[in-house]
């Protein structure tokens, strides 16, 4: 993939895009369509196509097997942990009307955080998903 | 709907593995546009994105280590075919009964939606309904299924993460003892 200008040119133009696109559907996902789920499966797909055209070396480098899966645990964990903050706060669990002074605020604030923690999960997951295939060819190299 | 059913026919009778991953690709994206139609356009999003994208890439990753022709069976398998049109006419038999697409009086239109639709506004906030349902009345549900999709990441990265690192370093110096092989 190393002299595909057509291909490089084009990845470099369309992946700001699809990443800023997946941040525009986790962040405005309270407004119109979309959230965690949909922003973390654009923004995991954006990166793989990087890793495809780059090369997964070079992917590899920009997120470490570490670093996705320190953001695998801990959007599962923040998700868990805005429950368990509910909760400590005098309320149900997953309940997120305590967590500001106006429970639609608090409600706001919840489900922004937890669709954080969404994306971030599903994201990571699909990375590590692809890396892990992608690490088990024999050359190691992409295509 | 007679694409996808062309695809369907075509990804069955396929023996290039190749192009039956392509195709399937071009099968989810064709359901995203029914979906798109059905004015779902979340699921349309995620349907694009995983099945035309990320499942087609992880296909062919894995034809890249297998091999890209199906193996062809000698005798042609009849029982199976008499199971699945039975069951895809039970289901297709079954679907009679329901309501029709859009139709007011369908019972989930009855049971929780009126008071989603009414209330969310004022106790939750988001304009986006879909959202509400999701994060806050349903945040149970949400939470499981962030948690299998944790756990489906855990177990590929367990199971084949650990072999690759096993396979990586006993292949140069051909050791046997592994630690996590007596546990």
């Amino acid at each position: 993939m190393k002299r595909k200008a057509v291909l490089r040119v084009n990845a470099k133009l369309l992946i700001p895009l699809i990443l800023l696109f997946a941040l525009y559907v986790q962040f405005h996902g309270d407004f119109g369509p979309g959230g965690g789920f949909q922003a973390g499966v654009i923004f995991g797909s954006g990166f793989i196509l990087y890793a495809i055209i780059f090369g997964v070396e070079v992917a590899r480098r920009v997120a470490p097997a570490w670093l996705v899966r320190i953001g695998l645990a801990s959007g599962v964990l923040l998700y868990a942990g805005v429950g368990v903050v509910g909760m400590l706060l005098g309320s149900n669990y997953l309940d997120y009307s305590v967590l500001a002074h106006d429970p639609v605020h608090g409600q706001h604030l919840g489900i922004l955080l937890i669709e954080f923690g969404v994306g971030l999960t599903v994201a990571c997951s699909m990375i590590t998903i692809f890396f892990i295939f992608a690490g088990q060819r024999p050359g190691g190299e992409g295509r | 709907m007679v694409f996808m059913a062309v695809t369907a026919f075509t990804l069955a009778r396929l023996r290039n593995l190749f192009a039956v991953a392509m195709l399937s690709g071009v099968f989810s994206l064709l359901a995203a546009v029914v979906y798109v139609v059905m004015d779902a356009v979340d699921v349309a999003f995620t349907e694009a994105a995983v099945g035309a994208g990320i499942a087609t890439v992880l296909m062919l990753g894995t034809l890249v280590l297998t091999t890209d022709v199906e193996k062809v069976h000698p005798k042609k398998p009849i029982a199976p075919l008499i199971v699945v049109t039975l069951t895809g006419a039970v289901l297709i038999y079954g679907t009679l009964d329901m309501p029709h697409y859009g139709d007011p009086n369908a019972p989930i239109h009855h049971h929780v939606a009126p008071r989603y639709i009414e209330k969310s506004g004022a106790e939750v906030g988001p304009p986006n309904i879909v959202t509400s349902v999701l994060a806050s009345y349903r945040g149970y549900d949400t939470l499981g299924e962030v948690t299998v999709i944790f756990t489906a990441a855990a177990g590929v990265l367990v199971l084949l993460g650990r072999w690759r690192r096993a396979a990586a370093a006993s292949n140069p110096h051909k050791t046997d003892d592994e630690p996590e092989a007596r546990s």
